[in-house]
Formats: structure tokens, C-alpha cells, sequence
């Protein structure tokens, strides 16, 4: 497997700009003799088709949604990092790149962390000619607030539904295009696998998902924007249909996955309240700018308010843990998103938690409120006080909310060059999809970033550039009458009949549960030695059972829920195999991989920078035989490593 | 422990498009209170799987009220009886043990069923391809700041812009009108500065399309505003009118398109 970064040449603030030049360009009038397919239409996908489309380049458009405008990217809350410095407060360039390597527990690849913090200023211009209608101030210039701990006020939004909005001005690009006739748009189309021709990506098999249809479509290049993998996890805050299907079967076809156990938990959700849970709700981090996390220092206050004796607001001051503000000082609450998430754990763990089941602590506002008052506060989080409400039933002005972290994002994903190609030529992949830019832990604000540099300034470019060097006389020449195709396509078809016919008793949805099960418990917040190798062979039995004992009811010729979750199960399982293996593998605690065996005296996460500063990219063998791990050393030439310290 | 409750269920059944369908009775049990609507719908596809039933469909992604997925029309009101709330939103506190749900699509001539609960709302779609955009290609855009917008204007755009076209203002509309839903869209561009150079184009063509993909006329019954998740305003509509008949009047004088 070939794991040349293609880093380019030069000083790191010159890399991007000399690369684009060296880049090979297709002359306007040929562009329309390619096609690209792009599957994903979040703002990874959006933005890559829209910009593509109107470069020149005929597109075609995948999601499993009703509408591009439904990817998950409209589901994001809190806001979109950009170095603008518009606040005068010391951001810059490589303030941004500084944070993102150093959040990132400096396992990203510092090249295209750079390039990434160097585009974003461009991101929110482009979203403000689009129409996006960030938050401003009463001057009429755009407003700023500080983000998930970070130390300058670099994040845009617009209210809480910052997602939603720059996923729609994705989507009105798109839409453009599509009207123009230069994006064929696919809605309700899944991905189902990849097709290669001579080692290059040519075009992929779809099942249309309201007609059951399997067909084949072929292209010049492919891009996978298809998001994260969270669902492994069964509940996470992910939509429903999040997949890692995909992707999967893009590794399955040599693309290398990287870093698949770097998953990030994010301490502010509402806790799980029951067994029909179907999903978990994220309340943005945001809150915690005024909100305090504690817990009772004593275990059976907390019994006590658990089983509702105890009135939370009732609790002493002294009796009160505030354990961010306890161990980290110099953050306090806005402490990284994996130290607060473990600290909320450490704190149930000792039967401090809260909430029915004990897996929950504080956020409060009391002191907040006291503090700005109720308006102040309306103002700024009215919506999701309004959001906990109606889900919890409880008041949040009144009593303080109750929060437990859940699985959020995914670092890991397919292993791209600095071109964003994977290790499949031609086959390219953008936003969290891939792996690129967060390293083993994100900072809040920065996917929706990634997702929208990667859409609208990389991808137009790299994959033009990949165009360009396969030559014109080769625009559209493999078609899908290539052998190539028929055969991938019957292994599909294959593989739903399967579904169909195993004839056993046990739902999707129940296996996914106990897949879910295994993973949190195993390789969570917290992993160990012993539980991943006992989390392997768990899955490996899951794995056998699945496909003896699966039922599906239903048929293929239409809409079938249950048979759409068998597919994305069946690829969960095997993947949640490979992230245990790539937790196992790596022994040392960064960002969002703790291992217990590798930490300081006071709980603190222990890097070894010595043997594991490299991406682990692994590599499919078979079904039955171990991946092989490749890796990537990543060289930190312009940031020094140290041990991430918030106290 | 959370209260539960047993319900009645009456779901339209319709195995495609082009099929006859009906309403099947069901009973779910013990449906705790902090429960979804969407997850009380879980509980019966599970217990009908169980049975070896095909499991009700129906569309749903986000189940956090931003996707505008989820569309069903809960005992006669699009996304059921709770103020502003998405049907992935509602709670099931807000029902009562032994009562009886009646569960239905979006019913409107343009959004066709293709099964069960789920449609087609793709008219939507190409009402925002005609026109529902602000063009500026990709690395044209000058400094996000160049152009202040004031604050008032900003929200007002932003009020409009939180529609999630989801279609349940044309499911409750007697006349299956779009109005509420191409009012937004317009009315959240067309106020922007970066909107208003095309501002008369993407009125006309908006309606164009609005009107030939079979949507019928505003006659001003409020429906649509009570029903919508986001409380889009009827504001909106009168916003669309206004650039509507400016639009039309420019057009006669001179084409805008
Ligand atoms: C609740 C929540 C809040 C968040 N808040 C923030 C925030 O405030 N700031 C921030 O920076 N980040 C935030 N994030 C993270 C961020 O939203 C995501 O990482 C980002 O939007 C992902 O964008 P994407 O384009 O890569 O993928 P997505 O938006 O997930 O899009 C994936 C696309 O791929 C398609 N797809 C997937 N599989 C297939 C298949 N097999 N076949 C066909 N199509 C397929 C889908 O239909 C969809 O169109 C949040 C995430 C969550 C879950
Ligand atoms: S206006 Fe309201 S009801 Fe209509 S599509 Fe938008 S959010 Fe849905
Ligand atoms: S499922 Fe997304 S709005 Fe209801």
C-alpha cells in the first residue's frame, strides 16, 4: 500500500499556494468531456459537486436521503471556526493551525492542517456571498464567539442551526446546478459498492431505495463524502441513516482506513433515558461558556437525587464538585471535549453521577443567571433550553440540566493524500469521511470547517488536477459495459439476496444494539488490552451470527428499512472489528484514545511520541484474515510536540 | 420510573405507489413517556418484525427537528398536535395511556405516496433549482465584511432561512399551496444584499415552478403557519407577494430573465 503523503514542497505558509500552480489544468472547453461522480451531498459533497459543476465538469450527485438538503451537516449547532481575526484578538493563520495540531494531540498531518486553517477565511466569505445569515453584530458587521475552550473568539454562527444554514447555502449551489442540468442529482440512493478498472476508481454500484433498483454508474473520478461513522456505536448523536457503508466497501475494494479508532465523545449530551432509545441528543458546547458541570462530592447525595429525594438546587455549595473547574483551573468548564467527557466518566464511576441511571452530571446555570440574568441568557441559549425542554420535559432555567457524554464525530476515515486521494487512484474523499485534519481529537467549530474547505477549495482542484493528468483521451472512456462493473454488480445483488434469505430470528436493529453494546463498553472512553481482545472475538461471533440468524422481512423491489439497516450493520460489524484492532495496536492514550494502561499518576492521557507518532493505516486482506497495518510518520517540522496541559 | 402507557394505533398501509391503501389498527404496549413519537413507531416496526410484518415506512434521519425528514400527519395535524415541534420532536408525554393515534402521509397532490407514510416531496427541490439560490461561484466571493448587513435585516433573514422544507404547510393547506415555503425562501434572500441583484429572476421563476408543479393558490386560511415547525410567518407570504408583483411589473417593461 502506498502511503505517499505527496506533501508538497517549501515553507509550510507556501506549500498550498505553489502546489496549485504546479497543478495541471484542463482547458475550460474540455471539462465537459469528464464526469465526476460525487457521492454525499452534505457540506462535504455539496459544496465539492456545486464547485466542480461550476468549473465545468459533469456531475452526478448521490444521498440516501429525500434531498441533498437532509445530509447531517444540517444538523450541526454550534458554529464554524475561520481565522478572520475579525475580533482583534490574536488569531491568525497559524494560530488556527497551532490549536488544531495541538487539539488534535498531534497525531494530524501538520501540511494539511495548515492548508485547512489558510482556506477557512475563505469559507465564510463564500458562505456570506451564498446568502448565509450568520449572527452580526448591531454595526452590521459579523458577530464571533469563543468556542469549545478555545482562546480567541474565531467561530461564526447563526443561531443554533449553524449546520443547517451552510449546509443550505451548499445546497442552493447545488441546486443551481442541478437546475442548469450540470449536477444529475440521485436522491435515495445508497452506495452499495465500488467499481475499479485497471486499479482506478471508475464508478460505483446504487440501489435506488424507493424502487429497490440496482444500477451502475460510471465515471472519470469518484469523491466519497459520505460522512461519519458514529453509528458503530448504535446510539450516538448521528442521524439515523449515518453509515460507514460507503467507505467500507471502498476499503474492501484497497482503499486504507485510517485511524479508525480515533472517535470522538463529546461531553455535552442528554443522557440516555431507556432502552427504545433510538438516538442520542447533543446540546451544543456552547453552554458550557456559562453553564457549570458538578456532581455531588457524595456518592449517596447523589443516590438521593437519582431516585428524586434530593432537589439538585437544594445541594450546598460545599457539597458541590465541580470537577472541570477542580482539576483543570486555567480552563475550567471549557476544558477539551475528551478530558471533560472522561472527567464526567471518572465521576460516574465513582457513583457520583445523576440522572436515572447514573450516567449523568450537572450543567448549571444558576450562577449564570444570577450573574447576566434570565433575559441575558434567553438570549443566548433560548433555543436550546427550549430543545432539553421539550425532550426532557424539564426546565433548565429552573432545575440545572443533565448532560453524559456521547459518541459525536469520527477523526478516523479513509486514508487520503494531500490531494485528498485515497489510496485507490481517482477515488478521492472529503470531509469527515477521511481522516485528514484532526488528528486524534477535533476541536469544536472545525468539522463543519473541514467539511466546507475540502467542498469548495480542495477537491475543485485536486480532482481537476487528477483529470488533468489522466488526459483527455481518456474523458469517459470506461463505461459501464466493462466487465468490471457487471461483476461488482452481481456481488450486490448477491449480497441482498442473502439478506433476504438467511431466514433467521433476530432483528437488524437488535444486532446493531448489541454491536453497540460491545463498542461502547470496549472501546468507549475508556479501552484496555484485555477488553479489546475480548471486544474482537465478541465481534467476531456477532459477525457469525448475523449472517446465519438475520431476519429482514420484506422484499427488495421498494422501501425497506429493515434491509437498508441489514446492509449498514453487516458493515458496521466488520468495521467495528478493525477500530478495536487499531485501539489495540495502539499503545498509548492521545485526544479520544484513552487506554488505561497508558496514563499519568493523575488520570492524564500518556502519548509516546517516540513509537506511535504515525497515522495506522490498515489495509483489507479478507474476511477471515487479519488487516495488515501500514504506516504513515507523521514529521512535525513547525510545531514541537509537548503534553497537552489545561490545568 | 417514567410512566408508560398502551395506545391504539391506525397507520396508513400502502405497499407502493401505485397501490390502494388503508388504514391497519395496531396496539402498542407499554410506550414510556420520554419516548419519541418516531421511537414509539420503532417499538411497533419491532414488535411487527417480531410477527414477521413488513414494518411501517416512513422517512426520518436527524430526530432532532432540523432534516425536515420526518413528515407524518398525526391525528389530522401535520407533525401532530404540538406547537412548532417537528413529529421526531413530540414527545410522548404528551399523549395518555389508552388513547388513539391516527397516523397518516402528508396528503397533497403533489407530493405522490410512494409508501406508507413516506412521499415524494421532491417538487420542493425544484422550486429552490429554479431560482432559490444567490449565484456566486466558488473562490469569487469578496471579504465576508466588505458588506455590513444590519443586525434587524440579518435576523429577518435568518427567521426566513429556518424553514426545513418539510412540507407540512403544504400537507395542511386546503389547497396544497407552497406558499409558506417559497415565501421563506424568498423572502430570506431576497432581503439580503447579496440577493436583491437577482431578486425579480428568482421571484418569477419560484413561482413558475411553484404554480407548475401543481401547487395550489394562497387564499389566505393560516393553516400552513400553524402547522409549521419553525414557525415560519405568514409574513413571509406577504413578502413573496410584494417582490412577486414588483417582479411582474418590472418584467412587463422590460424581461428580468
Ligand atoms: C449533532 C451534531 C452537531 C454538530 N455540531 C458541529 C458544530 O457545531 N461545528 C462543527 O464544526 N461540526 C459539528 N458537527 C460535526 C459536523 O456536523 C460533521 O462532521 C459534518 O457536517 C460532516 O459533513 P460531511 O459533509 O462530511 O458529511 P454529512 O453531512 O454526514 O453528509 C454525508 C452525505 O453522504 C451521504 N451518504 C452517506 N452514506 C451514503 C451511501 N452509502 N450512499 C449514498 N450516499 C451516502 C448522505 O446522504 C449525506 O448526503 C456536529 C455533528 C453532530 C452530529
Ligand atoms: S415553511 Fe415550515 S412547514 Fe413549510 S416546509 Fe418550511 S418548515 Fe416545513
Ligand atoms: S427526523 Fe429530522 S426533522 Fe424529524
Amino acid at each position: 500500500m502506498n502511503l505517499d503523503s505527496k506533501i508538497p514542497e517549501g515553507p509550510l505558509s507556501e506549500k498550498w499556494s505553489s502546489h496549485k500552480f504546479n497543478m495541471k489544468l484542463v482547458n475550460p472547453a474540455n471539462r465537459r468531456k469528464y464526469s465526476v461522480i460525487v457521492v454525499g451531498s452534505g457540506l462535504a459533497g455539496g459544496a465539492a459537486a456545486a464547485s466542480l459543476a461550476e468549473q465545468g465538469y459533469n456531475v452526478s450527485c448521490f444521498c440516501y436521503q429525500d434531498s441533498p438538503r437532509r445530509a447531517h451537516s444540517i444538523a450541526a449547532q454550534g458554529g464554524i471556526n475561520a481565522s478572520k481575526n475579525y475580533q482583534n484578538d490574536g488569531d491568525s493563520v497559524h494560530r488556527l493551525f497551532y490549536d488544531t495540531v495541538k487539539g488534535g494531540d498531534y497525531r494530524a498531518r501538520e501540511a494539511n492542517v495548515y492548508r485547512l486553517a489558510e482556506v477557512s477565511s475563505d469559507i465564510i466569505d463564500q458562505c456570506v456571498a451564498n446568502g448565509v445569515p450568520f449572527a452580526r453584530e448591531y454595526g452590521g458587521l459579523l458577530a464571533n464567539r469563543s468556542f469549545g475552550g478555545a482562546q480567541v473568539s474565531r467561530t461564526f454562527y447563526a443561531r443554533g442551526q449553524t449546520g443547517q444554514q451552510l449546509l443550505l447555502g451548499a445546497y442552493s449551489a447545488l441546486s443551481k446546478q442541478i437546475g442548469l442540468g450540470k449536477v444529475k442529482m440521485y436522491n435515495r440512493h445508497e452506495m452499495l459498492d465500488l467499481v475499479k478498472v485497471d486499479g482506478h476508481a471508475k464508478g460505483i454500484i446504487v440501489r435506488n431505495m424507493a424502487t429497490g433498483e440496482v444500477s451502475r454508474h460510471a465515471s472519470d473520478a469518484v469523491v466519497l463524502a459520505t460522512g461519519g461513522y458514529g453509528n458503530v456505536f448504535f446510539l450516538s448523536t448521528n442521524a439515523q441513516g449515518c453509515n460507514v457503508t460507503a467507505a467500507y466497501r471502498a476499503h474492501k475494494r484497497g482503499a486504507g482506513m485510517a485511524n479508525p479508532c480515533y472517535t470522538q465523545i463529546h461531553p455535552t449530551c442528554i443522557p440516555v433515558h431507556g432502552d427504545k432509545q433510538s438516538k442520542l441528543t447533543l446540546m451544543s458546547e456552547s453552554l458550557r461558556n456559562d453553564g457549570r458541570i458538578w456532581t455531588p462530592k457524595n456518592a449517596e447525595v447523589a443516590a438521593m437525587i437519582r431516585k428524586g429525594e434530593t432537589d439538585p438546587n437544594t445541594v450546598a455549595e460545599d457539597d458541590r464538585d465541580y470537577f472541570l473547574e477542580r482539576k483543570y483551573p486555567s480552563f475550567g468548564n471549557l476544558a477539551p471535549r475528551d478530558i471533560s467527557s472522561r472527567a464526567a466518566k471518572e465521576a460516574c464511576d465513582e457513583g457520583r453521577g445523576i440522572a436515572s441511571t447514573g450516567l449523568g452530571v450537572f450543567l448549571d446555570f444558576r450562577d449564570a443567571i444570577k450573574r447576566d440574568g434570565k433575559n441575558t441568557i434567553k438570549e443566548r441559549y433560548g433555543n436550546l433550553f427550549d430543545m432539553y425542554q421539550c425532550i426532557t420535559g424539564d426546565n433548565p432555567y429552573e432545575t440545572p440540566m443533565m448532560i453524559f457524554p456521547a459518541v459525536h464525530y469520527t477523526m478516523g476515515g479513509l486514508w487520503v493524500d494531500y490531494n485528498l486521494e485515497s489510496t485507490i487512484p481517482g477515488m478521492f474523499v472529503g470531509g469527515e469521511a477521511n481522516f485528514s485534519d484532526h488528528g486524534a481529537n477535533r476541536l469544536g467549530a472545525s468539522a463543519l470547517m473541514q467539511g466546507l474547505s475540502d467542498g469548495y477549495f480542495i477537491l475543485p482542484y485536486t480532482v481537476g488536477n487528477y483529470l488533468g493528468e489522466q488526459g483527455v483521451a481518456a474523458a469517459g472512456k470506461v463505461t459501464t459495459e466493462h466487465p468490471a462493473f457487471a461483476e461488482v454488480e452481481a456481488n450486490v445483488k448477491a449480497r441482498i439476496d442473502k439478506f433476504l434469505t438467511i431466514g433467521g430470528t433476530e432483528s437488524p436493529r437488535s444486532f446493531h444494539k448489541r454491536l453497540g453494546h460491545i463498542i461502547w463498553e470496549q472501546c468507549g472512553m475508556a479501552r484496555s488490552k484485555e477488553g479489546l481482545e475480548g471486544a474482537i472475538k465478541d465481534l467476531q461471533a456477532l459477525r457469525k451470527e448475523f449472517w446465519t440468524n438475520l431476519r429482514v422481512v420484506g422484499d427488495a423491489d421498494g422501501i425497506n428499512p429493515e434491509l437498508e439497516r441489514a446492509g449498514r450493520v453487516a458493515d458496521f460489524i466488520e468495521f467495528g472489528e478493525l477500530m478495536c484492532r487499531d485501539a489495540l495496536m495502539r499503545e498509548e492514550s492521545c485526544g479520544g484514545h484513552f487506554r488505561v494502561e497508558h496514563q499519568t499518576e493523575d488520570g492524564e492521557a500518556l502519548r509516546d511520541d517516540e513509537n506511535f507518532a504515525f497515522a495506522g493505516v490498515w489495509e483489507y486482506k479478507g474476511d477471515d484474515v487479519a488487516p495488515l497495518l501500514h504506516k504513515e510518520s507523521l514529521i512535525y517540522e513547525n510545531v514541537k510536540l509537548a503534553t497537552r496541559s489545561y490545568k | 420510573m417514567e410512566k408508560t402507557m398502551d395506545l391504539t394505533l391506525k397507520v396508513w398501509r400502502q405497499k407502493s405507489a401505485n397501490s390502494m391503501g388503508a388504514f391497519e389498527t395496531y396496539a402498542v404496549k407499554d410506550v414510556s413517556e420520554g419516548s419519541s413519537f418516531l421511537e414509539m413507531l420503532d417499538t411497533l416496526s419491532e414488535d411487527l418484525v417480531e410477527k414477521g410484518k413488513e414494518p411501517v415506512a416512513f422517512d426520518h434521519d436527524c430526530r432532532e427537528g432540523i432534516c425536515g425528514s420526518c413528515s407524518m400527519t398525526i391525528n389530522g395535524i401535520p407533525h401532530g398536535p404540538e406547537k412548532a415541534t417537528t413529529a421526531c420532536q413530540l414527545h410522548m408525554r404528551h399523549f395518555h395511556d389508552g388513547q388513539t393515534i391516527t397516523i397518516e402521509p402528508w396528503r397533497a397532490k403533489p407530493f405522490p405516496v410512494i409508501k406508507d407514510l413516506v412521499v415524494d416531496r421532491s417538487p420542493l427541490d425544484r422550486i429552490i433549482q429554479s431560482g432559490g439560490f444567490i449565484t456566486s461561484r466558488a473562490g469569487s466571493a469578496v471579504d465576508a465584511n466588505a458588506i455590513p448587513i444590519s443586525k434587524a435585516t440579518a435576523d429577518y433573514a435568518m427567521d426566513a432561512a429556518a424553514c426545513i422544507g418539510c412540507g407540512a404547510c403544504v400537507a395542511a393547506c386546503p389547497n396544497a399551496s407552497a406558499m409558506l415555503f417559497t415565501g421563506a425562501k424568498v423572502s430570506h434572500m431576497n432581503s439580503l444584499p447579496q440577493g436583491k441583484v437577482e431578486k425579480d429572476r428568482r421571484t418569477l421563476a419560484m413561482v413558475t415552478t411553484m404554480d407548475g408543479e401543481g401547487f395550489g393558490g394562497c387564499t389566505n386560511i393560516g393553516e400552513c403557519e400553524a402547522a409549521c415547525p419553525k414557525s415560519i410567518s405568514l409574513d413571509m407570504i406577504a413578502h413573496l407577494n410584494r417582490d412577486y408583483a414588483t417582479a411582474q411589473v418590472k418584467n412587463f417593461f422590460k424581461p428580468v430573465a
